[in-house]
């Protein structure tokens, strides 16, 4: 049988965000998937070597539960929703919400973006980077971890024009 | 059961206990079994796929007191 393989484009460049791509990477090259990950536009914040760039935000996000990941059971369970104004104008919100997140995923034992990311790596999912955004958004290629490719929306077709699966994250 | 060596992949949450199951089935010879214990609900399922897609052999899944118990024999 042939390998199977999965074409992803990852555009998004938020802590939460960073998941799809990256669990769908890592666990398709555990099923012995060859996988590539074309990072383009907000997705190439994915593959910086500085990953505390990744940030949440709750700001116009109504499906975010706004759960506190620490004390006794009832106060976990309390949602502490907040207008949008409100959210707007606090200073460190967003940094706020980004330390809380971290948490709760530490304490539900899910993997830290660096540790799934390097799992892709060693498993030999292929990142490429689309060289346009890079430019587009004053990058350089000192801004991202070794073993990066640069190239453009061809290059990702010849992947993924023969891929079993393509999905946009 | 006899198994080869186990994983302990207690409090890790998808899709680590796949991950960590694919790890320590490398450091397996074919034929050899790998014990698993994982604590998430979600592993009953993943590790059924993970069998079928990889041709990696569940020989059973059981489940006790929040915990599930897997062995899996290397292709």
């Amino acid at each position: 049988m042939d390998q199977k393989k999965l074409a992803i484009i990852a555009t998004k460049g938020t802590l939460d965000w960073a998941y799809p791509p990256f669990i769908l990477a890592s666990t398709a090259a555990a099923l012995d998937y060859s996988v590539e990950i074309f990072f383009t536009f907000y997705g190439l914040q994915l593959v910086r070597k500085d990953l505390s760039v990744l940030k949440v935000s709750p700001l116009g996000n109504p499906g975010m539960p706004m759960k506190m990941p620490f004390g006794p059971k009832w106060f976990r369970g309390i949602n502490w929703n907040m207008p949008n104004a409100i959210q707007a104008i606090i200073p460190g919100y967003e940094s706020l919400a980004t330390v809380l997140m971290k948490r709760t995923i530490s304490n539900n034992g899910v993997a830290t973006v660096h540790d799934l990311r390097a799992m892709c790596q060693e498993a030999d999912v292929k990142f490429i980077a689309c060289q346009m955004t890079v430019e587009l958004f004053g990058f350089d290629h000192s801004n991202f971890i070794d073993g990066m490719e640069y190239a453009g929306a061809a290059a990702f077709f010849e992947f993924a024009g023969d891929s079993d699966i393509c999905l946009y994250t | 059961m006899n198994f080869d060596k186990e994983l302990d992949a207690r409090g890790l949450n998808c899709p680590l206990p796949i991950l960590r199951c694919k790890k320590s089935l490398g450091e397996l010879g074919a034929g050899q079994v790998l014990k698993i214990v994982a604590t998430d609900p979600g592993a009953i399922k993943d590790f059924e796929a993970f069998a079928k897609q990889t041709g990696n052999e569940l020989l059973s899944s059981a489940q006790a007191g929040g915990e599930f118990t897997f062995f899996m024999k290397k292709k």
